[in-house]
């Protein structure tokens, strides 16, 4: 599955989630009001090292931060703009460091520790009906088929590109939308042959310890 | 409805607005340079196509899985780490965004679906999705609140091309598939 998760196992990967979770709000929370450049300095090279502490040239994973580089950029500027250089690379770096921490806990923490993790999260949802197993089905089917759209949309585009189609991309959404309608339909009907969301409810019988098995 | 028809739906709409984002094919090209991807107007037909609450809980869904690691958000991005940057309020306004739209579909059922895919669109998709995406900006950056609404103003042009677009397929969507947009 697509994931930024980091397979090799390091000190990081082996404490526990929530644990990880609350140590980053925690973190952040202090990083908030420091309005100090040297600090912010001192913050950024303790969080490189903690990179570099995940082994196997963790230093490189630095290099997620590109996405971000264009509006760190635009906040620069308009601190130039409208403060000074000190506070634009005060708050630059402060959301340099809070990005990389947060970060460091998606490349460490399995998605189905981090889903565990997040369970409390949840719990309202729960009230309004919406099971933990509906909600763990949900992300399953999202995550297996979000490859499976982005195939239709590569064989729309092969098709559109054979037909001479250049301009006007966005229309092949029109299609992959019709496909995406027709491929749920198909689905939640399979869904439903094999017992539903809620899965197949099993009477006890007289071996019950399968049957316990089962309804676990 | 039918409760796995619902959940179904709601998990392949999530996919969509991800392989929306994966596809770099679909960057749309404004004046200004900024590039555009086809991620928001995700949002925009996600409240259109399955309603206020379905499209509430789809974006809910992506936006859960992009947090758990997944890095679906348009140019590759995901975990934790945006929460954690200048566009955490835009991500959280995402679901609500959909929302509003959906509901303001609802209230449009008199007009024609282009006309009121393209408002709900405005009024979703952008309006209140700024409204969340602008303090996000300030609360991270520091940056006044007049600064932060001057550095997303560049996106309002192509925005608004997308609340078009949206509407453009909703229409050709409709047309294919009758009945299938829930407010008409």
């Amino acid at each position: 599955m697509i994931s930024l998760y980091l397979s090799h196992s390091s000190w990081l990967h082996r404490w526990p989630a929530g644990i990880k979770l609350g140590l980053l709000a925690g973190c952040s929370m202090m990083i908030l009001p420091v309005v100090r450049l040297d600090l912010m300095i001192a913050l950024l090279l303790a969080t490189g090292l903690l990179y570099t502490t995940l082994g196997d040239r963790g230093w490189r994973h630095l290099e997620m931060l590109r996405p971000l580089l264009p509006f760190l950029a635009v906040i620069m500027l308009f601190h130039l703009w409208a403060a000074s250089l000190y506070e634009g690379s005060v708050s630059v770096l402060r959301l340099v460091i809070m990005f990389l921490l947060a970060n460091l806990i998606t490349l460490t923490t399995r998605m189905s520790d981090m889903m565990a993790a997040l369970q409390p999260v949840f719990r309202p949802f729960q009230w309004l009906g919406l099971s933990a197993r509906s909600l763990a089905l949900a992300v399953a089917l999202m995550v297996r088929f979000a490859p499976v759209l982005v195939m239709v949309m590569n064989n729309l585009d092969e098709a559109w590109r054979a037909r001479g189609g250049r301009k006007h991309k966005w229309r092949l959404i029109v299609p992959l939308i019709i496909q995406a309608i027709r491929l749920s339909d198909h689905v939640a009907e399979a869904l439903t042959a094999r017992g539903g969301s809620s899965g197949i409810t099993v009477r006890p019988q007289k071996n019950q310890e399968i049957t316990n098995n089962e309804q676990r | 409805m039918n409760k796995d028809k619902t959940l179904v739906q709601i998990a392949l709409y999530a996919a969509l607005i991800a392989a929306l984002g994966l596809l770099p094919k679909f960057n749309i090209p404004v004046a200004g340079g900024v590039p555009l991807t086809a991620q928001t107007l995700g949002l925009m037909l996600a409240g259109v196509m399955l309603g206020p609450v379905r499209g509430f809980l789809a974006v809910a869904l992506f936006i859960l899985v992009v947090a758990l690691g997944a890095p679906l958000l348009a140019g590759g991005r995901g975990g934790l780490g945006v929460f954690a940057g200048p566009t955490v309020g835009f991500i959280i306004g995402f679901p609500f965004a959909a929302l509003v739209t959906g509901l303001m579909m609802q209230m449009l059922k008199k007009t024609s679906l282009f006309v009121g895919v393209f408002i709900a669109s405005v009024v979703g998709g952008i309006l209140v999705l700024y409204a969340f995406g602008i303090p996000g900006m300030v609360a991270m950056t520091s940056l006044t609140f007049a600064g932060a609404s001057k550095a997303i103003l560049v996106f309002i042009p192509g925005d608004l091309i997308k609340a078009l677009i949206a509407a453009l397929i909703a229409q050709s969507v409709a047309r294919a598939m009758p009945g299938i947009i829930p407010s008409r």
